[in-house]
């Protein structure tokens, strides 16, 4: 029954694990019939969110709440943080390494492409700790109430 | 189009079938940029090309829905990306072609990129 709660450890620096959290959570929301729309968006911002975890901080986790109206998605890591979020935020802006970039990632567009795909985004981040995205999307028709997925 | 008559015109080698090659193809994009696909072609993509390959490909393909991956330039996945793949149900191509040409035959025959 909803609401449903998972969580994800993200591995730093393994790009072959990366995407696993956010894959999970799109099984998730596709299991308890929400909107393809949501899916993908709520998958996409997620997924750049723990690519950034992966590149920038040394991995964290993933919690996920799904409700039956929305998804909140909290990525916490304890890497540098971001010292400037409104340069962060321009599309074009990294400080990736060549790994990130050899893999299709470090454009620049990580930031924008999750604050593209939320209805909400929160950035809690403090230089020397670590960093908290808070992602909410919304679904445009609700879930229908159905068991929890399985473990 | 049908999947199966891109696979023809592309001289495409099908590395993980469809389970409907018959199935219609509409959109599609070409990115080597992941980031950049999910940007500006994050909508209703039914088949991406690229000439980039490895695992964070076949992660993306899944987070935008892509039905159909299609490897430019001669590249060849490795094993691990067939096998996530085909765990996702992705259609995995590879074609010769260079991504313009690839790109200008698809549009050609009538796919269209995004906002068409």
């Amino acid at each position: 029954m909803l609401p449903v709660h998972l969580q994800f450890p993200i591995r730093g620096g393994d790009f072959h694990s990366a995407g696993e959290a956010s894959s999970g959570m799109k099984k998730a929301l596709s299991k308890l019939g929400v909107d393809p729309s949501a899916v993908k968006r709520a998958s996409v911002a997620m997924y750049e969110a723990e690519i950034n975890a992966v590149i920038h901080a040394g991995g964290g986790e993933a919690d996920v709440e799904i409700f039956a109206d929305r998804v909140s998605i909290v990525i916490r890591d304890h890497g540098p943080g971001i010292p400037d979020v409104g340069l962060a935020m321009q599309e074009g802006w990294s400080t990736a390494p060549d790994a990130a970039r050899e893999m299709g990632f470090g454009a620049g567009m990580g930031l924008p492409n999750i604050q593209r795909n939320a209805d909400d985004l929160t950035i809690d981040t403090r230089v020397g700790e670590g960093t908290a995205l808070t992602i909410l999307v919304r679904f445009h028709r609700p879930a229908p109430t159905a068991p929890g997925p399985e473990a | 189009m049908r999947l199966c008559d891109c696979v023809d015109l592309l001289a495409a080698e099908v590395l993980v079938p469809a389970k409907d090659m018959e199935t219609e193809i509409r959109v599609a994009c070409g990115a080597d940029l992941m980031s950049d696909a999910m940007a500006f072609a994050c909508s209703t993509n039914e088949m991406m090309l690229t000439g980039l390959v490895n695992l964070q490909v076949i992660r993306t393909a899944e987070m935008m829905d892509v039905k159909v991956l299609v490897f430019v330039r001669g590249k060849r996945p490795d094993p691990t990306m067939v096998e996530l793949a085909c765990e996702k149900g992705i259609c995995v191509l590879r074609t010769s072609n260079p991504m313009f040409t690839a790109c200008g035959l698809l549009y050609q025959a009538g796919i269209q990129g995004k906002g068409a």
